[in-house]
Order: C-alpha cells, then structure tokens, then sequence
C-alpha cells in the first residue's frame, strides 16, 4: 500500500491549487512577482509569501498560508475535552505549554472549578508556562540573528533552550508536546529536586542574558539592520488585531497576564516591557526584539518568585495529589465562552460552545495570535526592500503550526 | 475599571437603532452575547467601534458556527474588546444555512480581513463587500466547507485518497464518544 504513488502531476496543478494574485499579464513595467518559499528556512515553517516588487523595493507582499493546516477546529469537535490538549499542543510547538494553560482556564472556567483550583497547581502551572515563555522567545531571537546574519546567538540560544528542555523533560516525559496541565490539575506533582535544578538554572542564566544583550540587541550590525525596518503603528496594530511582543513594542502597556489576571499572576510582581524607538521609530524591528529580550528577564524574575512560593507556602506535601479535582466526566453546560491568555507571541483564544448534553464541544474555535499577527505584514513592508522583509518577517515571530492550525 | 457594562451597551444600541437591532442577549455566556439584526448590522458595528462612550478598537475573533441542518441556521459571533474600557462583549449575528451571507467588517477592523476569509473557507458564510474573498487555509480547488455539521470530505484530491486508510474500509467517520 504505502508504495503506490498517490500524487498525480498535472500540469498546472499547483497554480490552480494555491493561484498567484497577480498575473504575470497584468504586471506594470519594471513589476516582477518573487515567490519566497514555501520551503526556505527565512520563512520560519511552511508559508509562502508572493512579492510583487519594482526593482528592489516591495511593493505589495501576498502571504499563502495554509500548508500546514490539520483542521484542528474540526477534530476538537469529536473529541472529548480532556483529550484536545495533546491537539492543542501541536499549534504553536515552541510554547506548548502556554497553549495548555490557556485551554485548561477556558474549560474549568465552564466547569465552573477555576476556584478550587489548589495555588500549588496553579505555582507550577505558571512556573512551566514562563519556562516555556522563555524557550519560545530563545528561538525567536535566537532565529531572528540567524535571518539577519548573525550565526552565534542561534547557538547560544538553542544551548540555552535544551536546558529548559529537559528540565520539562524531567517534568513530563516530553521534549516538546507535553500534555501537562490537565483539566483542573496537572498530569504529575513537580518530580523532587526540581525546584533546586530549576534554581541553578536560573544562576546559570542570568549572566548569559547579558550576553545576548551584548551580542544581539546592543549590537550594531544588529541595530542598522533592524532599527526604523518595518515601523508597526500603534493605530494600525490594534486595528490589525496584533497582540503580544508586537503590540507591546508600538508603545501600549497591554498584557493579558495583568489585564486579565488570570492564574495567579496578580500574586506576581513584574513589569511590561515596551518599545519607546530608542533606536530608531517606535514599534520597528528592533524594539519588537528589545520588547522580547526584556521579557525574558521579567519571566526569569516570575519564575524565581514561583520557586520561592513553591518551596515555602505551596510547599511539596506527601498528601498533595494534583489530580485531585481532574473530573471524571467533563460535561459543561450549555454556554458559550471565549477565554483568552498571554501566549509568548500574542493573545490565544477559545471560543468554545458548549451543548450541555455531550463531552465533546459543539464548537471550539482557536484565535491564533501569529494569524493576527501575520496579516499585517503587507502593510509594514510596502516600500522596503526585500532584504529587510525577511528582517520584517523574523519580527512578527510567528508559528506557522499555529497559523494553519 | 469597566466603566459601562453589557445592559449600557444593548440600551445604548437600542436608543441609537430602535428597539429591533437588538433580537436576543444570552446571559448565560461569557461574554455576555448580543444578538443584533442582520440588516442594520453593519451600522451598529460601526456605532460601536466610534462611539466615545464604548470605544471596541479591537477585534479579537471571529466564528463560525454551524447549527446543522436540522436548525437550518448559522452564526457569526464577533468579541471585541475596548482597550481603554477594559470591556468586551461578543455579537452574534445569525443566518439561514441556505446562502448565508453577512456584512464585511475590514472597512471597519482590519483584522477582520483574515478572519472573514477564515470563516468564509471553513463554513461558506459569505461576507459582503470584502474586498478580496478567497480560500485561506484550504487550496483554492477543495470542494465544499469542511466545518459544516454535514460535511463530507471528497473521495479523491488530486488523485489522492483523502480519506485515512485505516477509515476507507469502515463505513462512516468513528464513531462519536459519548
């Protein structure tokens, strides 16, 4: 079976799969359409980006997405609750956990459990999810040197990550994919020791942040490339519905985890980091960069505060079982909800509906943040030239596991 | 910090609009969902988006919702989120699963841009007046819309079984847990 060939060439076959918009007819003098993609590691996954330039400069950039697509949104509808996480996972790898968090809140928020919820669960939930920030914005730097020509951070930085690997390795069996918050609890207590590995982690970080400040942000190849590329206006943002880093960086102090409050982040002192253009103009390049360079020190900062709670007050009992209110049976009633979390690139939302008469939602539609967050690359980099999209493009930091969904 | 909350919101679109904008408010869900007429749909919107004393500049998500073809219906259920309110609210818009078609919000939100063709490519809704409504996430040439309740996949897709060989010998799609 696997060796029969399945794909028929037909000539002509990929343009009336996924058509260019702009015909090579109906282009002005001097227009040349580029296609970027879809395989080329500058585009970070599977997307395709169609350029429409006039000798050097952009003038109109038509992404194609969708090459990754696994209809998420249809296999969440025959599924039940508990067993979407895993699916839920595999949207935006690189933060998998966060993905988690947030999807665990929308459905105990419709159980109505959110306040029984133990604070230790809830310690451990945002100790993984900022561990998890934290190696999501190392591969979004750490790439985003590589895109503009910087080597060495990409290493440094994926030095960095695997030790936050195993230490979630330790945690919960996986690398990557991990299936660890549960729906009103955890799939296992923190193994012992691991506050302590996660403390001396922590030590070993913080001097490498101020390298890869020397090394990335405060660089000056790494300025001229980036500083006053790709200017995202604050009006334009919100309009375009970008979240996260990216919003964060055109100058708005706007963060779900202070917004919303969700989980125990009100019981956590930190600060949002925004773009004020001290480079260049606000909202370019460079302080989307910044933003997510600052953020990783305010996740090290909550994480240590989450060590600190989880050895005193929250401490590791020999009856503390963090299943103790996982439900049998997840059986909302009848409603519907949109629960939103601060993901490491944006906000990620649920819409769910719940029927009341069946373990399985009637509807669960994921709002995907680097979707959002893609949209807007058309308009920030009309009248660039095509080096600086890939600059623009490493920026947005998106997922495309998450994009396509 | 909100400083107005959903019952402002409903008084105030029905003293702009009439007291048939409004058809439905479902307490029950979180947020509060509005129900507003279709035909004056596009001006609320508006109303919203500008109004000094609402101010949604964000619009967060869009979904689709089929409710089969027993009901016969469909919705369009939009939250938006006014930043310096701290308020969000969602709409609801409904349609018959016969030739569905609500107004485009991109003159409006951007974001809507994608979403709307999102919506467009997974349930057929059409959005009028949106200035480029192609497939998204599907290839142009996919038939039908996958997230409708009575969607059936395509035998073949460019001589590819579309179907899951371990599913081509069983009858239906596996059966639902209950």
């Amino acid at each position: 079976m696997a060796s029969k060939i399945q794909y028929q060439y037909q000539e002509g076959g990929l343009v009336a799969s996924e058509p260019n918009k702009y015909v090579e007819a109906n282009l002005k003098s001097d227009e040349l359409v580029v296609n970027l993609g879809p395989q080329h590691p500058s585009t970070h996954g599977v997307l395709r980006l169609e350029v429409l330039t006039d000798n050097e400069i952009i003038k109109d950039v038509i992404p194609h997405i969708g090459y990754l697509h696994r209809c998420f949104e249809k296999h969440a509808e025959a599924l039940p609750y508990n067993q979407i996480i895993p699916y839920v996972d595999r949207m935006d790898y690189v933060a998998a956990i966060n993905n988690e968090h947030a999807y665990a809140l929308g459905v105990e928020k419709m159980l109505g459990i959110s306040e029984q919820i133990p604070k230790r669960v809830e310690y451990i939930r945002v100790l993984v999810a900022e561990l998890n920030r934290l190696a999501s914005h190392f591969v979004a730097v750490g790439t985003y040197a590589m895109d503009i020509g910087a080597f060495t951070p990409f290493f440094w930085m994926m030095r960095d990550r695997e030790h936050i690997q195993r230490l979630l390795e330790w945690v919960s069996g996986a690398r990557m994919l991990y299936n660890y918050i549960w729906i009103g609890g955890l799939f296992y207590d923190l193994p012992i020791g691991f506050e302590d590995r996660c403390t001396e982690f922590v030590k070993y970080l913080k001097p490498k942040l101020k390298e890869l400040e020397t090394l990335v942000t405060d660089n000056k190849i790494f300025i001229n490339r980036t500083a006053n590329v790709g200017v995202l206006p604050l009006d334009l943002a919100i309009n375009y519905g970008v979240t996260g880093p990216m919003l964060r960086a055109s100058g708005l102090k706007f963060d779900l985890r202070k917004v919303d409050a969700y989980s125990v982040y009100p019981e956590i002192d930190f600060n949002i980091p925004i773009g004020s253009g001290q480079m260049g103009t606000t909202g370019d390049c460079w302080d989307r960069t910044f933003v997510r360079v600052r953020e990783i020190h305010e996740s090290v900062s909550i994480i240590e505060q989450c060590l600190v709670k989880l050895q005193n007050e929250h401490k590791r009992t020999r009856d503390f079982d963090p299943q103790e209110i996982v439900p049998k049976k997840i059986r909302p009633k009848a409603q519907d909800l949109y629960i939103r979390a601060e993901n490491p690139k944006g906000e990620l939302g649920f819409y769910f509906r719940a029927d009341g008469r069946s373990d399985m939602p009637f509807r669960c539609k994921a709002r995907s943040c680097c979707f959002s967050n893609l949209s807007v690359i058309a308009d920030i980099s009309r009248g660039s030239m095509i080096a600086d999209l890939i600059a623009i493009l490493g920026s947005i930091d998106i997922v495309l596991g998450e994009v396509d969904r | 910090m909100a400083e107005f909350d959903t019952n402002q919101i409903v008084e105030l679109i029905k003293s702009t609009f009439g007291e048939a904008a409004v058809i439905d408010v479902v307490e029950a869900s979180n947020p509060t969902v509005v129900e507003i007429a279709i035909d004056q749909s596009l001006s609320i919107f508006e109303f919203l988006h500008k109004d000094e004393r609402l101010y949604f500049d964000m619009l967060s998500c869009i979904t689709g919702i089929d409710n089969g073809p027993e009901v016969g219906t469909m919705e369009v259920i939009y939250n938006l989120y006014s930043i310096p309110f701290e308020q969000s609210v969602a709409i609801k818009l409904k349609v018959f699963r016969e030739q569905p078609e609500v107004p485009s919000l991109v003159s409006i939100w951007r974001a809507a841009d994608w979403m709307e063709r999102e919506t467009y490519d997974l349930f057929g809704i059409n959005f009028k007046d949106h200035p480029d409504l192609r497939r998204i996430l599907l290839p142009a040439d996919w038939e039908g819309y996958p997230l409708r309740k009575d969607y059936k996949h395509q035998d073949k897709y460019r001589g590819m079984t579309v179907a899951h060989e371990d599913l081509l010998n069983k009858e239906d799609q596996p059966e639902g847990r209950e």
